[in-house]
């Protein structure tokens, strides 16, 4: 079964770019541009693995974590954050809400795939 | 591996949009701020560094960076808003837009990163951010494997995994990882099952378990901690074992990959996400003209089949026509709608242009919009933010009079422009208010006569006087700022104006200020024509310049002042016989009409043979051999396949009054 992958992030081109790097490996990309449109899509569908911006309007990435903990189907989906702050204190509030990883922007699709396999398989 | 191209063009629009935006955000700081719109400035920021360095815009990434630090600051409340920090950060985005211009990493965006503007905007912005600076690496480059001559020896690790109890709920997949680990090399591992509690206490979220692992491989220390990149480090302890007898755990579970573990995804067809009902779609704007001229052809071919089945009197017929019609009409409804966008995308860029003149000028002024949402063909807009500047300018610079002015005359020291749009049937009136001086009649007539646009000795209203500061010739930049006020340019905004098929009106009251009407049609390529006839040749003039219709009798014809006028009412109205304006033969029906059109803030009467009703004009450039005919806008095609010819009452309507002046 094709692995389904949940890509939020307010910006098209960063939504496009997984979408772009992922979908020849086989995965489906479904999106959403902030944390609110990515909770409805998430119950919409099974989804192997979800990859979100933090910084985002209506619902950022932090709050959107942990909804998305909060819902039975929410647990064990694996979680990658994209952040460009090399913060160590926005890592561990995502790991906090709930996040499994992180990717750094910028990233390569190299970097991306990598990460996909890792936590989707 | 990865055609990204799709992508960088979205990169560079929405980066674009998001610029545009910034701006906006930036002047509203000077207005005021708050937490939601210093994160918003942010956030762009951080978009545009992020997304740039992925696509090619290394120099916009790396410039950004500065910019966002200053911003992060704010965020955190190290640094404070002032006008020096809009200031920098207006240029700041200005110089981002120039970057984003350069299409990517090329030589020129290499030219703006080494020119001077760049330095200055980055010293600039690093006083400001002072102690706070961070450094200008762009967050973590990848992990990158380096095999060493040393570290390519076999060596031996043991590697325990404990992760912590939320591991599993948090999404790590523990199969995926042991996976990762044999591939490395030669591995044992064995599992501690310890901690796990009876099944009836069992939470299955929870992680209880722990792996222990012996690797061999010729890989690093990095690439094995590279593995568990999410893991905590409390949760992860990895030992060189040193010497390859040294103390080993026995291998409990089977040696190699646990079993039953997910193979990475084969390459499938890539299947279409669902997309949002929400989101819109980009088209060329080319596309929609395609659509557009598509649709004109259409118009006529319905028209024409309109008449085809009125002339055939069959019922059957007629009622298919019928339901065409209206079907064409709604096509035509849609296609034009989707070519709308609000006058707001060209307002936006106003207020900075009054922000920078105001420093310019050094007059304080405020920017009034009204009517942003107010939506007109994008072709117009495209070409009306030139004009709009010209007359911005123009108000501040002449119609404003100074503080010190406007003081003495009762005003508020700061002056206002007011930028307003509202649509009228099929027009969209644009107007810019200023409440400045008002136009000086009298120096406006001097100078005219001066540039011998006007006979010394002519008798003129005012309003007239006011109509020649659109006159070509009639100033130059350098010229009357300090006499009456206006003209700069202001020849080159009306044939702008008239180039999208508008007019220009100006009113004006002394010490109170001037108001620029621009009407404009709210979409080029269709209009609503009203359609005459002389002799056997049809003609279209624009509805929207229609005010009214009469009987033309000759006895109510007077001279006045050398030109054909006529009493509507208790008015006195010029008029031109359509056969004379093109030399046709004139005209020997008995009963004749009078079209009465509102062009150039003057009515005019245009005499015809005979009303023939209202069209859908679908407007067709005239050949090269007839665009330059005076008195023609174009010309349609009727239903019946003639070719009608459409009036520009706004030359016809000077041509008036310049015969008049001349005779006068």
């Amino acid at each position: 079964m094709a692995h389904t992958i949940l890509a939020v992030d307010d910006s098209k081109s960063i939504r496009d770019m997984i979408k772009l790097t992922l979908a020849p490996l086989g995965y489906r990309v479904i999106e959403g541009d902030n944390g609110q449109s990515g909770l409805d899509k998430f119950m919409t569908e099974p989804v192997s693995l979800v990859i979100t911006d933090l910084n985002m309007p209506v619902m950022n990435g932090f709050e959107f974590i942990r909804a998305l903990r909060r819902m039975p189907k929410g647990a064990g989906v694996p979680i990658i954050m994209l952040t460009t702050e090399s913060k160590p204190e926005a890592k561990a509030e995502g790991k906090a809400a709930g996040a499994t990883g992180w990717i750094t922007k910028p990233f390569t699709p190299e970097n991306l795939i990598s990460v996909a396999k890792r936590l989707a398989g | 591996m990865t055609d990204l191209s799709a992508a960088v063009d979205a990169f560079v629009l929405e980066a674009r949009e998001q610029l545009e935006g910034l701006e906006e955000m930036l002047l509203d700081l000077e207005t005021g701020t708050d937490r939601e719109r210093v994160d918003a400035i942010f956030r762009v920021l951080h978009t545009v560094k992020g997304s740039g360095s992925m696509f090619g815009f290394g120099v916009l990434a790396r410039f950004t960076h500065h910019f966002e630090d200053a911003f992060d600051g704010v965020r955190e409340g190290r640094l404070e808003i002032d006008a020096r920090l809009i200031d920098v950060s207006l240029r700041a985005r200005d110089h981002m837009t120039a970057l984003l211009d350069c299409g990517g990493d090329s030589p020129e965006a290499a030219r703006l990163e080494a020119s001077e503007e760049a330095a200055h905007l980055l010293a600039t912005l690093a006083s400001i951010v002072g102690g706070h600076a961070q450094s200008p690496t762009l967050g973590n480059a990848p992990v990158v494997m380096q095999l060493s001559a040393r570290e390519q020896m076999m060596r031996r690790w043991s590697i325990r995994f404990h992760p912590d109890a939320t591991a599993l709920r948090n999404g790590m997949r523990p199969d995926l990882l042991m996976a990762e680990i044999a591939a490395l090399g030669q591995a044992e591992f064995r599992l501690d099952a310890s901690d796990l509690p009876p099944l009836t206490e069992l939470d299955p979220e929870r992680s209880y378990l722990a792996w222990e692992i012996t690797l061999t491989t010729s890989q690093t220390r990095d690439a094995i901690e590279a593995i568990f990149l999410f893991a905590d480090d409390a949760a992860l302890d990895i030992t060189e074992l040193v010497s390859p007898n040294g103390p080993t755990i026995g291998p409990v579970a089977a040696a190699g990959p646990p079993g039953n573990v997910s193979q990475l995804p084969q390459p499938r067809a890539p299947q279409t996400a669902p997309t949002g009902s929400s989101e819109s779609v980009r088209v060329p704007a080319g596309k929609l003209d395609d659509i557009m001229d598509q649709l004109g052809e259409l118009v006529i071919a319905q028209a024409r089949l309109y008449q085809i089945a009125a002339a055939s009197q069959n019922p059957d017929l007629e009622a298919v026509v019928e339901e065409v019609e209206r079907l064409v009409t709604g096509l035509r409804d849609a296609t034009l709608s989707v070519r709308m966008l609000p006058i707001e995308s060209v307002f936006g860029k106003f207020r900075r242009v009054v922000r920078d003149l105001s420093q310019e000028l050094g007059k304080e002024v405020m920017l009034a919009v009204e009517g942003g949402e107010t939506e007109l063909d994008k072709n117009v807009i495209d070409r009306l933010s030139e004009p709009l500047v010209h007359m911005i300018r123009n108000s501040m610079d002449h119609g404003l009079e100074d503080a010190a002015s406007r003081l003495a005359a009762g005003k508020p020291a700061r002056g206002k422009v007011t930028l307003s749009a509202r649509q009228e049937g099929g027009e969209v009136l644009i107007a810019i208010e200023d409440d400045g001086a008002g136009l000086n009649t009298e120096a406006i007539r001097a100078r005219a006569v001066e540039r011998g646009l006007l006979p010394a000795d002519a008798p003129q209203s005012a309003s007239e006087i006011h109509q020649l500061i659109f006159a070509p010739g009639f100033s130059t930049a350098s010229a009357l700022s300090s006499v009456s006020g206006r003209g700069v340019g202001m020849d080159a905004v009306r044939s702008a104006v008239e180039g999208l098929r508008g007019q220009t009106e100006i009113a004006t009251l002394p010490g109170r200020g001037t108001r620029v009407t621009l009407r404009l049609p709210v979409t080029l390529a269709i209009i609503d024509g009203f359609l005459v006839r002389l002799g056997t040749s049809a003609f279209v003039i624009p509805l929207a310049a229609v005010e009214e219709c009469v009987e033309f009798e000759e006895a109510e014809r007077h001279r006045e002042s050398g030109r054909s006028m006529l009493q509507i009412r208790e008015h006195l109205v010029p008029f031109l016989d359509l056969d004379d304006v093109f030399g046709r033969p004139a005209s020997t029906e008995a009963r004749r009409r009078v079209v009465i059109v509102k062009a150039d803030g003057q009515r005019l009467g245009l005499v015809v043979d005979d009303i023939l009703g209202q069209n859908q004009t679908v407007i067709k450039t005239l050949s090269i051999y007839h665009r330059n005919i005076a008195g023609l806008a174009g010309a349609t095609i009727l239903g019946d396949g003639a070719v009608a010819l459409i009036i520009d009452v706004v030359t016809l309507a000077r041509r008036a009054r310049i015969a008049h002046r001349q005779s006068a």
